[in-house]
């Protein structure tokens, strides 16, 4: 079954005159899911970028319904929002999340659990820009190794970041959950099919998409796109999905010597040796590895 | 089309149109983003095959496809130049704004 296109979503636009950064991966990720889910889709949205570019008063850029929840609470009013809608008897809607990585991985990681344990029917899409950057670039647990933030910077003898980038996909996965996933701004057909495909399950649906944010990373604003597929492409970042119990990698890792240029190309990462980007690469091999000899002793 | 837009009505501030609680209508602009741009992209009609790569990738969604052809909204375009980037048939150039 073929997913969305660019020709078969909405040409309504329900994100739009929005104050994010020009070239931000984020905010192509929120208009892309709610073109797909459409208008029925009411969006709650923790403290970060995207409620801060979006609901700046009386400038309100989400045409459909959306509200800001507290930053540890996005899943929590997730779950008030299904129940309210479903005892006032309606119908045909989606409750959908749209947090950052430290909304998710840090902050809003023990509703998100309790959420996923009710099993509620909601679609919690995790934007990761890799750092708190609507305050000014602060580490999350989802900061790759090496890069350079404003609580972890790089120095003479400190590397940057010294912490591997969390595992949040089987983190979410380890609960049982219905349907969870990895995707990229960089593959939106991609993006936009798993979206589709969490619109059409009941239960708990998660979603992780990695967005590049240029005033962060320290990249030119029209490489967001490019940097997210060569994320995807360099093996840095995995495309998959977990469905009844299983894992299924979407797309294998089709340049993996272009780990130097992604890498280069990024200011967050300028203070890198050889060597540093040699351990990221060993890193990498070994989580493919890893996840190949899994596959295996699983019989799949 | 739903599409948040420019509102003039609330152009002064009174008891009528001030929000009685937190909540407001939703696709509510009053000004534009057009200020933030450097560099505006600028579509040669002539090339565009109206293959919709440049309107999925906006992270605005200013850009509009029109008979087949793309075109953009320039009030809310921030000249982040990835349309440009992003077109495999070269038709998108980015001009510095004077």
């Amino acid at each position: 079954m073929s997913g969305p296109t660019a020709k078969t979503i909405t040409e309504d636009e329900y994100f739009y005159g929005h104050k994010a950064c020009a070239g931000c991966g984020g905010a192509l990720a929120v208009r892309i899911a709610l073109k797909v889910l459409g208008r029925r889709a009411v969006a709650v949205l923790p403290a970060g970028c995207m409620s801060a570019v979006g609901f700046n008063f009386p400038n309100l850029c989400f045409a459909n319904n959306a509200i800001i929840s507290t930053f540890a609470g996005t899943a929590s009013m997730m779950t008030g929002i299904e129940a309210g809608l479903k005892a006032r008897g309606l119908s045909d809607y989606t409750v959908v999340g749209f947090a950052g990585d430290g909304g998710t991985a840090d902050i809003g990681l023990q509703a998100l659990s309790g959420c996923i344990d009710r099993n509620d029917d909601v679609i919690y899409i995790c934007y990761d820009n890799e750092a708190y950057m609507n305050t000014g670039t602060q580490k999350s647990s989802l900061t790759p190794f090496g890069a350079s933030t404003t609580t972890t910077p790089a120095g003479s003898i400190v590397r940057g970041n010294t912490r591997e980038k969390k595992d949040l996909l089987r983190i979410v996965a380890a609960h049982g959950i219905p349907y969870a996933a990895t995707a990229s701004v960089g593959y939106l057909d991609d993006y936009m099919m798993k979206v589709e495909k969490a619109s059409r399950i009941r239960g708990t649906k998660f979603i992780h998409v990695l967005a590049p944010c240029p005033t962060g990373w320290g990249a030119r604003t029209d490489m967001t796109v490019e940097l997210a597929r060569k994320a995807v492409d360099t093996g840095l970042w995995r495309l998959e999905e977990f469905e009844n119990g299983e894992f299924r990698l979407n797309r294998g890792m089709s340049d993996p010597a272009g780990i130097r240029d992604y890498i280069r190309s990024q200011k967050r990462f300028a203070h890198l040796t050889d060597e540093d980007i040699a351990h990221i690469e060993r890193f990498r091999d070994a989580r493919w590895k890893d996840d190949a000899q899994g596959r295996s002793e699983r019989g799949l | 089309m739903i599409v948040p837009r420019l509102t003039s009505d609330i152009s002064v501030w009174s008891s009528d149109n001030l929000p009685s609680s937190t909540c407001y209508r939703a696709g509510t602009l009053v000004d534009v983003n057009a200020g933030w741009r450097t560099v505006r992209p600028v579509i040669n009609a002539g090339l565009c095959k109206g293959c919709y790569r440049c309107y999925l990738h906006c992270p605005d969604g200013t850009i509009r496809m029109e008979s087949g052809k793309a075109s953009v909204d320039y009030d809310f375009c921030k000249g982040c130049g990835i349309c440009a980037r992003i077109c495999s048939f070269g038709c998108i150039s980015m001009e510095v704004e004077r």
